[in-house]
């Protein structure tokens, strides 16, 4: 849903990065806003997962220049839980399995951590369980899920609903699901789709990184970008995806090199 | 060549006097006991005696003591702990729940009659200290110090100066449901103690009993603390036993547990280790029947410059025996914690199932952890497997907590917790339980 005026969620400027030394963006630029969907599609090595883990501010990545303005902060300013209580969230391509610790008390600690962020009251178990049974049915999702260790035993589909359920919980201003969809069978990525869908509004955002045009016929998104050697090489809408799953990404390369 | 042989008796004159140094402390120990009143138990005192006199304090250069440095204990001169009263009010953040009136408290190693309690126990169990009770355990001498390893020193030197003990007796096929606990409480202060509890416990053929054996203390100041934990598992008989080292940071912990199990009995110890300055349990279990089975949960969470040592014992002898051993060590600052996990298969002992494994987190760049199976087999058709793991936090975990709002050191305490909390879960009294799983989840960093 694109709005003229909307509020600015995103602006990459110029973005560079390097992982152990090795220049991974190369001038990254992204504006989001509000209400709006975007998709970057690239190739396996584009810098897409890369980008995605430095907005979160995961710490082996080295940002070298430029800047990330979320909703008016410098974003790679703060820290990774500063980010998230501020309303970033990643669903992370491979979510991290904790033995030991309920999924009930883990979603708990997150969502108490962020409301007292926002100076409101911790809820208490009891009240924290009602509300997470809501989100529950949102994403299909059997009770017995909340008493099982954080991820641990879990299906690649039932790890990334769990990921949507916390986006649920978390309210995030800003999505990015990295290759939320990759492993799922065609029905774990309906329900993983609905849940995003239905979280979805005017003053919230969401940035999916793919390597499938499926996903974009169940999230339908307003930009698509395609990524490549740590840059966004091009734009469009979300006929570019189609043109991307039938033709490849040679064209945009060599489309590239003819723009230079 | 001459600068070599007298380097070598220089070093041999240090080793002597060393030597010498240490059998004068030990006999320093020893002459801290007081007099018994039970005139039986001279003669088990005499016993034991001999054999420390005979000893010394261990070196680094005993096998045994490879890694733990008693240097510090030989630079404090200890007295001999006192008598001393409690009020119920203080202990009272101790007692659990399930133990009200199930409970015997002992106060620098003193029974506390008007602080124990044991009105929960079934007729026909007897739970009380030896001078109260002793007369009414049949055959007594037969299990009183004669648990194999008797002459390790610190034992010895434990049975040397008894005077008094924790006993349980289970009469045969007696289920007893109410867990049974014993509080050793040290209470601390400017002049050193030295204090040697004691616990018998003896579970008749197809009995069943819980035991939760806490050590911990009122007080600040340096103490040595030497326990001895006797238990008798008799045939078809199992034991659950949770033992908890809680002691303060000021303390010296030197503890023995030495479990015998006939046939077909079960025996199950959880073992969490948190407190003293420098801290050993020599964890000794004897099967001396068929079809056996041990199960030995063991944490040890250490930090400041604590030292922790665990030196386990599962000594096989009949077919069929069965153990389960799972060691958890987390060490951040300078701590430094040691396993060291024995396991004995004799030639008889055939088709032992034995596993083993020790789990250890390193959460400081200057904790140190020494981990060492030691599987001595010679029976030839076994199954024995045993693994140990060093480990610290992972930072893609750290991060995915600090992703959704935990602050790193949140991250950090939440992923040791959840490192520690299986072994916590073992413990079958759900009260103690929440009471370790808090203090590791404040203490652990």
């Amino acid at each position: 849903m694109i709005s003229e005026n909307s509020e600015v969620i995103l602006s990459v400027r110029n973005l560079t990065a390097n992982v152990e030394d090795t220049p991974i963006l190369k001038g990254l630029n992204l504006e989001i806003k509000a209400g709006e969907i975007h998709a970057i599609m690239g190739p396996n090595g584009s810098g897409k997962s890369t980008f995605s883990k430095i907005l979160a501010g995961h710490p082996a990545y080295e940002v070298t220049g430029g800047e990330v303005i979320f909703r008016g902060q410098n974003l790679l300013e703060m820290e990774p839980d500063d980010r998230a209580k501020s309303g970033v969230f990643l669903a992370f391509q491979y979510p991290l399995e904790i033995p030991g610790v309920s999924n009930v008390d883990f979603l708990r600690v997150s969502y108490n951590a962020k409301r007292k962020h926002n100076g409101l009251e911790e809820l208490d178990a009891f009240d924290f369980d009602d509300l997470v049974q809501s989100k529950l049915e949102l994403l299909k999702m059997d009770a017995a899920f909340l008493s099982r260790s954080v991820n641990e035993g879990f299906s690649g589909g039932e790890k990334k609903r769990n990921e949507i359920l916390q986006m649920a919980l978390l309210e995030p201003k800003l999505g990015i699901l990295d290759e939320i969809d990759s492993g799922l069978d065609i029905d774990a990525l309906k329900i993983v789709a609905n849940g995003v869908n239905a979280l979805k509004s005017s003053d919230n955002a969401t940035l999916m990184i793919t390597h499938y045009q499926r996903l974009l016929d169940y999230i339908i998104p307003d930009f698509v970008h395609v990524m490549e050697g740590g840059r966004i090489l091009t734009t469009g809408g979300k006929e570019l995806a189609l043109e991307l799953e039938a033709r490849g990404y040679d064209w945009v390369r060599e489309e590239e090199v003819a723009a230079r | 060549m001459t600068i070599e042989v007298s380097t070598l008796s220089d070093t041999a004159d240090l080793n002597l006097k060393a030597r010498v140094d240490r059998s004068i402390y030990l006999s320093e120990l020893l002459n801290l006991r007081s007099p018994t009143p039970l005139e039986w138990l001279n003669a088990v005192r005499d016993r034991a005696t001999a054999i420390v006199q005979e000893q010394a304090i261990p070196t680094t250069r005993d096998e045994e003591w490879r890694f733990t440095n008693l240097s510090s204990l030989l630079q404090v001169s200890f007295q001999r702990a006192e008598a001393a009263t409690i009020g119920y009010a203080e202990i009272q953040p101790f007692l659990l729940p399930e133990t009200t009136n199930s409970r015997l408290v002992f106060v620098n190693g003193f029974y506390a009659a008007d602080l124990s309690a044991v009105d929960d126990l079934p007729e026909g169990v007897l739970a009380g200290n030896l001078i109260g009770i002793a007369e009414f355990i049949p055959a007594l001498a037969d299990y009183l110090a004669m648990q194999p390893g008797a002459e390790e020193v610190f034992t010895a030197l434990n049975t040397a100066s008894l005077t008094d003990a924790a006993i349980v007796h289970i009469p045969k096929n007696q289920i007893v449901e109410a867990p049974i606990q014993i509080l050793y409480v040290t209470i601390a202060s400017e002049t050193p103690k030295l204090n040697q509890p004691r616990c018998l416990t003896i579970s008749e053929v197809g009995s069943q009993v819980t035991l939760i054996e806490d050590h911990v203390t009122f007080g600040e100041g340096v103490y040595f603390t030497n326990p001895v934990t006797e238990i008798w598992v008799a045939e078809n008989a199992g034991v659950r036993h949770t033992r908890v080292q809680r002691d303060s940071e000021m303390a010296f912990h030197i503890g023995k547990t030495a479990v015998s199990q006939a046939r077909n009995s079960r025996y199950t110890c959880t073992a969490v280790s948190l407190g003293a300055e420098m801290s050993r349990h020599n964890l000794e279990i004897y099967q001396t029947g068929e079809q056996t089975e041990t199960t030995l949960n063991g944490l040890t969470v250490l930090n400041h410059q604590q030292i922790g040592d665990t030196h386990s014992k599962i000594a096989f002898s009949k077919p069929h025996g069965k153990s389960n051993q799972v060691n958890k060590c987390i060490v951040s600052d300078r701590a430094h914690a040691i396993f060291n996990g024995k396991i004995l298969v004799p030639k008889p002992a055939q088709l032992t199932d034995a596993a083993q494994l020790s789990r250890n987190l390193l959460l400081s760049a200057k904790a140190r952890i020494d981990t060492k199976p030691q599987l001595e087999i010679t029976a030839d058709n076994v199954k024995c497997a045993h693994g140990a793991t060093v480990s610290q936090l992972e930072d893609d975990e750290v991060f995915y907590l600090q992703s959704r709002g935990l602050k790193q050191s949140e991250a950090q305490k939440l992923l040791t917790y959840a490192f520690a909390i299986d072994i916590i879960n073992q413990i079958p009294i759900s009260s103690l339980c929440t009471i370790l799983a808090n203090l590791i989840r404040t203490q652990s960093l």
